[in-house]
């Protein structure tokens, strides 16, 4: 049988994701059971007498085997049932998916607001640098950018914090005391024509959207200043690398202008890397930012997969670790499907 | 005084009633001949110092989990004693700004039988949220709640002394005790013996309906809980404001940054480095209440080499309590004297002598155990209290100059309560405090206790303590916790080192009155207390 | 790389072969400034680093009688919360952070390299397993997933290093094996296969050299990932512990200061940057000599 390649990848992969995923439950599990402590002990904390801790032992079902509680999870699991978190009680059930819905809408909506400005706006960075390499703007972009991501995530988000706070307090620092007044003045202003975004991303889910938007702008700035780098120099790579080919100074020879020769004939060659840098990043927005969720206390999955690994709450742990694991296999599919799709020689194999 | 000088006294006693507003008032003022800065601070200071009705307060707590709940079996930390306990429920009785004990739910208290019966009469027409009348059967099941065999309480210690609780007719409740315990109230007015219904027999937690200040309209675990004024709360007037919301702001520097910026009325636990600082923004007060909370490092005095008194009390001299306080707490700590008993505690006595940093002391008790070098192993993490590794690291410097070496083992965050504390011979460890002398050496020096962190065992210390229990003359108890506080000073493994000041951060536009000390948050009832000076 | 290439030797070549040596001080010498200023910066904390004990003003431990004293005489950047000095904890923090840093690297380089290549030579069920393996420890979150091993090892220098290296060494395995499989193919290493060397020697003499410098140009990068992983652990409260300075922990213990304008966590935050700009800058240069561009149009 002669399948479509893209259909055959896609099948592949799909399968072979589902095996990792199966993997990764096991790991994740596994992990879970070596570290010190259990939920009951976990959320009793100091005040945990042996009885005590029995007793929610009991009711949670902490008391059967690792073995017997991996499996019936695993059997909810295959009928789509995530089962419910341990701070469930008798006459108060608190499922999984009720949980992580929300927190995954939220992580969500910053992953895709960060990514429909980062990814255009480091396209055309690394467009424009590739267009016009060595010039005063190709190094300006590469230095900034280069310095934005060698701070450390949490650094940036303070530093932004800082610089809204400072709409208020510069006035009044020692630092813009000594400064000359119209320096003073002029650095007051500039702050000041910056937007106050909160500095606290708490949302609900009775948030409404352009709340949300506005409320999530710093969580995405720093985002946007952490990602852009890679993918921005990724462009610029792949396009210089391709500009390198004779088509294209065959293109040039043919008297077409720079900008045209690089959006017609070198990106299309040139999407492959920059699609798999570009999925890499947006897993990244999704899997990775748990530092950026704390600072600006933004209810993501990253948070809540953090505290529930400190509580021990196994199955919210799993369901989050299989929901970051799904986004990974998925991102990379549709990075591999573009490279495939972009390329000809992939897309019909002699 | 002039017309409009009489208007204007007028005008300021009304503000307090919120029947001014502050643009009259600002008129009025200019008509008395007052700038409309000195009217507009006026009004402000007037209108502060009285509580007026309405607004919305939105407070930044430093905790909160996503496994958090409004089960009173567990509120952990600050976010749900405060939002559930504090905001939304009651207890029978409550503590006090000047740490006295208050009925609550409860209309009125007495003891018989050398304080082994309690009786609580209940205030009448008191209802829960849903309307239903509080009877003394809400009271039994709630209590119940946190007894037995299957309860997971994490309060099931404190009554493990009720031998029995029983309703006398629908508005008194009897509590048994198997010994007689003068403090008995104070225990009722823990956070976690809320009233709530009793359904079936069974008390009710899960549906949120209590009797509190507050009712529960949306939680988000880890995230926020907004509560709404119940407008049938038993307190005349109370309380003042409209809305509450609390917020789970983990990140200290987050905390500081949204109340700086103005996206919360009032943080929790403010960042001691930058105190300094913010005290300098106008709009901004700072509240400091030395608690009962104390940081500890038991010695476990049944192991070598603790097990001898002279070991014990070197180590008490070789650590620098001051230099704690200053660099650990950045002086909002007031320095301990190894006894347990803050000094806002009734019976409180400052034993003698005051254990300071003393290289020569410490020597001589360590040449008088017959050693010439120690060497012993600490164990720290900031799960113990936030600061813990940076005591140890400061502990290790001073102790070398005793002879005394200290091995700072950081140990593992996770499960340190369940695999360090009580398990290490000597590690770091915290009290949130008791308020009463009895409460807290029940819990943390009494022999029998599983809680007894040292494992110290001193019969005099252990028959005094459930003497003065039961004892009624007030003069006589005095004097025994006097000489309790001097037995643990001198002999038990636990070394106080320093008792911590609840240090909040809030915008001025919230006002109070006194702030109690039992626990933070004005005693967790700052929803209910305080109010909003202007909208 | 022309090492491994077949010279003709008999006659005689057109132009002598130039040394390794030579080789390189041309390349230095096309260098441009950001290069330079990188070598520069690298060679200063190497230094540093590697003194730390003869350079620090104190005892990496040292407490004085001051907290947050301001900078002077004697405390060139003043002193910290627990009255510690500041320029002592940078210097002894370079040591710390820039040496886990570089064994973390070598070591993930180390396994990562080895099975990458091992995959891509014998391919099969052995690439397989690896491929699947590297798939399923890449699907975790890695931030979350450190927090939890470490956890569970305890967060001892010894299983930072490890565990870092661990989940970094999935990415080198990546490369190595996509660089490998371009190579393997290659005549020489078939005819060396048909010489009858052994594998060991294959990989080392005949594949190693030739992807020699994508992988120089990775660990690189690498190194400065290690480096701000080990900054995000400690953020959340597992990386280095105290009281041995490091420069993540520096910048967290002191994030509050930011909010007034103290600038006393913009030195360690900046020299993880700088450290950080100067690497990439050096393999910048690295790849750009290296990879054939062609700059001039």
């Amino acid at each position: 049988m002669r399948l479509n390649p893209v259909a055959k990848t896609v099948l592949q992969r799909l399968g072979l994701g589902l095996i990792t995923l199966f993997v990764v439950s096991i790991i994740i599990f596994s992990a879970i059971a070596m570290l010190p402590g259990d939920f009951a002990k976990a959320t009793l904390g100091q005040s945990a007498t042996p009885e005590t801790v029995a007793a929610l032992q009991h009711e949670i079902g902490l008391d059967r085997p690792p073995v017997e509680r991996y499996f019936s999870w695993i059997g909810k699991m295959a009928k789509g049932d995530f089962g419910s978190s341990f701070a469930s009680r008798t006459g108060y059930r608190r499922t999984v998916a009720e949980i992580i819905a929300p927190r995954l809408y939220n992580t969500m909506f910053l992953a895709v607001m960060t990514a429909l400005i980062a990814v255009p706006l480091a396209l055309g960075l690394g467009i424009v640098a590739a267009l016009y390499r060595n010039s005063w703007f190709d190094r300006v972009v590469n230095t900034v950018t280069l310095t934005t991501i060698s701070f450390p995530e949490f650094f940036v988000a303070y530093m932004l914090a800082f610089l809204i706070i400072s709409r208020d307090t510069f006035a009044g620092t020692e630092f813009a005391q000594s400064l000359p007044v119209w320096l003073a003045i002029s650095i007051n202003w500039t702050l000041n024509v910056v937007p106050k975004f909160p500095t606290l991303a708490n949302i609900n889910d009775q948030t409404p959207f352009w709340d949300h938007v506005w409320r999530a702008a710093l969580p995405s700035a720093t985002l946007t200043l952490v990602i852009v780098a890679h993918m921005m120099r990724m462009t610029r790579a792949a396009i210089l690398n391709m500009l390198s080919s004779p088509y294209i100074d065959m293109a040039r020879l043919k008297g077409m202008r720079p900008m045209v020769v690089v959006l017609r004939h070198a990106l299309p060659n040139a999407w492959a890397p920059i699609v798999t840098v570009v999925a890499f990043n947006l897993a990244y927005l999704i899997v990775g930012v748990v530092v950026v969720e704390v600072v600006f206390v933004y209810p993501g999955v990253g948070q809540l997969m953090v505290d529930a690994v400190r509580s021990r709450d196994v199955p919210v742990v799993q369901a989050c670790a299989l929901v970051f694991a799904a986004t990974y296999v998925l991102l990379n599919l549709i990075a591999d499907i573009i490279s495939i799709a972009t390329n000809p020689r992939l897309l019909h194999p002699r | 005084m002039s017309e409009s000088e009489y208007k204007f006294r007028v005008a300021q006693s009304l503000i307090g009633r919120g029947k001014v507003s502050r643009r009259d008032f600002i008129h009025l003022g200019l008509a008395a001949g007052l700038t409309v800065a000195a009217s507009d601070q006026i009004f402000v200071t007037v209108a502060r110092a009285q509580p007026q009705q309405g607004g919305f307060a939105k407070l930044g707590m430093a905790h909160g989990a996503t496994t958090d709940s409004i089960d009173p079996a567990g509120y952990p930390d600050t976010f749900t004693q405060t939002a559930f306990s504090g905001a939304m429920s009651n207890g029978l009785t409550e503590v006090d700004a000047k740490g006295g004990i208050q009925p609550d739910l409860a209309e009125s208290f007495e003891s018989s039988n050398g304080a082994k019966t309690w009786v609580f009469k209940l205030r009448k027409g008191v209802t829960f949220h849903n309307g239903k009348k509080v009877t003394a059967e809400d009271v039994v099941s709630s209590m119940r709640y946190h007894m037995g065999v299957d309860t997971k309480s994490a309060a099931k210690s404190l009554l493990e002394s009720v031998s029995d609780i029983k309703a006398d007719g629908p508005e008194t409740v009897v509590f048994t005790l198997n010994s007689g315990n003068a403090d008995f109230p104070y225990i009722m007015s823990d956070y976690h013996f809320v009233i709530m219904p009793s359904v079936d027999g069974k008390a009710d937690w899960a549906s949120g309906t209590r009797t509190g200040a507050f009712v529960l309209e949306n939680f988000q675990p880890g995230v926020s809980a907004k509560l709404k004024r119940n407008p049938n709360y038993f307190k005349n007037g109370k309380p003042y404001l409209d809305e509450v919301e609390f917020i789970a702001i983990t990140d200290l520097a987050a905390r500081m940054a949204a109340l700086s910026t103005g996206e919360v009325d009032y943080i929790g636990r403010a960042d001691l480095k930058t105190l300094g600082m913010l005290k300098r923004n106008p709009k901004i007060e700072i509240i400091e209440v030395t608690g009962y909370g104390h940081y500890t490092l038991p010695m476990n005095v049944t192991i070598a080499p603790f097990d001898n008194p002279d070991v014990r009390m070197a180590m008490k001299w070789a650590i620098d309590r001051q230099e704690i306080a200053d660099k650990i707490f950045l002086g909002h700590a007031t320095v301990a004297n190894d006894s347990p008993i803050a000094p806002a505690i009734k019976f409180y006595k400052n034993p003698e002598p005051q254990h300071r940093f003393d290289p020569e002391k410490a020597r001589h008790y360590l040449k008088k155990a017959g050693m010439e070098k120690l060497k012993v192993d600490l164990s720290v993490a900031d799960a113990a209290f936030a600061g813990a590794v940076d005591a140890g690291a400061l502990i290790r410097e001073t102790a070398a100059q005793c002879g005394i070496d200290v091995n700072v083992v950081r140990e593992a965050e996770d499960a340190y309560w369940d695999n360090v504390w009580l398990k290490k011979p000597w590690c770091a460890s915290y009290w949130s405090g008791r308020a009463t002398a009895d409460w807290m050496f029940t819990q943390a020096f009494a022999a029998e206790s599983s809680w007894n962190e040292s494992f110290w065992k001193n019969p005099r210390f252990n028959e005094l303590l459930v003497q003065a229990r039961a004892e009624t003359d007030e003069a006589k108890r005095a004097a025994m916790y006097g000489e309790m506080q001097q037995l643990a000073h001198d002999d038990s493994g636990s070394i106080v080192l320093v008792f911590n000041n609840f240090v909040s951060a809030q915008s001025k536009k919230l006002g109070h009155g006194d702030v109690a000390p039992n626990w933070e948050n004005d005693g967790l009832k700052m929803a209910e207390r305080w109010w909003m000076a202007e909208a | 790389m022309t090492s491994a290439e077949p010279v003709i030797q008999t006659t005689r070549a057109p132009r002598v072969r130039r040394t390794r040596r030579s080789r390189i001080r041309i390349a230095l010498k096309k260098a441009p400034l950001s290069a330079w200023f990188g070598m520069g910066v690298i060679l200063c904390y190497a230094v540093v680093a590697l003194f730390a004990p003869l350079i620090a003003p104190y005892r990496e431990t040292q407490v004085f009688s001051e907290a947050f004293a301001p900078w002077s005489h004697e405390f060139a950047f003043g002193t910290d919360q627990l009255g510690r000095d500041m320029l002592t904890r940078l210097i002894y923090g370079a040591r710390n952070t820039i040496g886990i840093a570089f064994i973390t690297t070598i070591l993930s380089f180390a396994a990562g390299v080895t099975l990458g290549l091992l995959a891509a030579m014998y391919r099969g069920w052995l690439d397989q397993l690896l491929s699947r393996a590297v798939d399923v420890l890449m699907s975790i979150p890695s931030l979350i997933f450190a927090l939890m091993l470490l956890s569970i090892f305890g967060s001892s220098i010894t299983s930072l290093i490890l565990v870092i290296a661990l989940l970094d060494s999935t990415r080198v395995f990546r490369l190595a094996r996509a660089v490998g499989l371009n190579v393997v193919v290659m005549e020489y290493v078939e005819v060396a296969q048909l010489r009858g060397e052994g594998p060991a020697w294959i990989l080392r003499k005949e594949i190693l050299p030739n992807i020699l410098l994508p992988l120089i140009a990775e660990f690189g990068l690498r190194f400065c990932f290690v480096f701000l992983t080990i900054a995000a652990l400690s953020f959340l409260g597992v990386g280095i512990q105290p009281p041995s300075a490091d420069w993540g922990s520096m910048v967290r213990e002191n994030a509050t200061l930011i909010t007034y304008g103290d600038v006393t966590p913009l030195l360690p935050a900046g020299a993880i940057a700088l450290l950080t700009v100067a690497v990439n800058f050096v393999v910048d240069w690295f790849l750009h000599s290296t990879s054939g561009l062609r700059d001039e149009n």
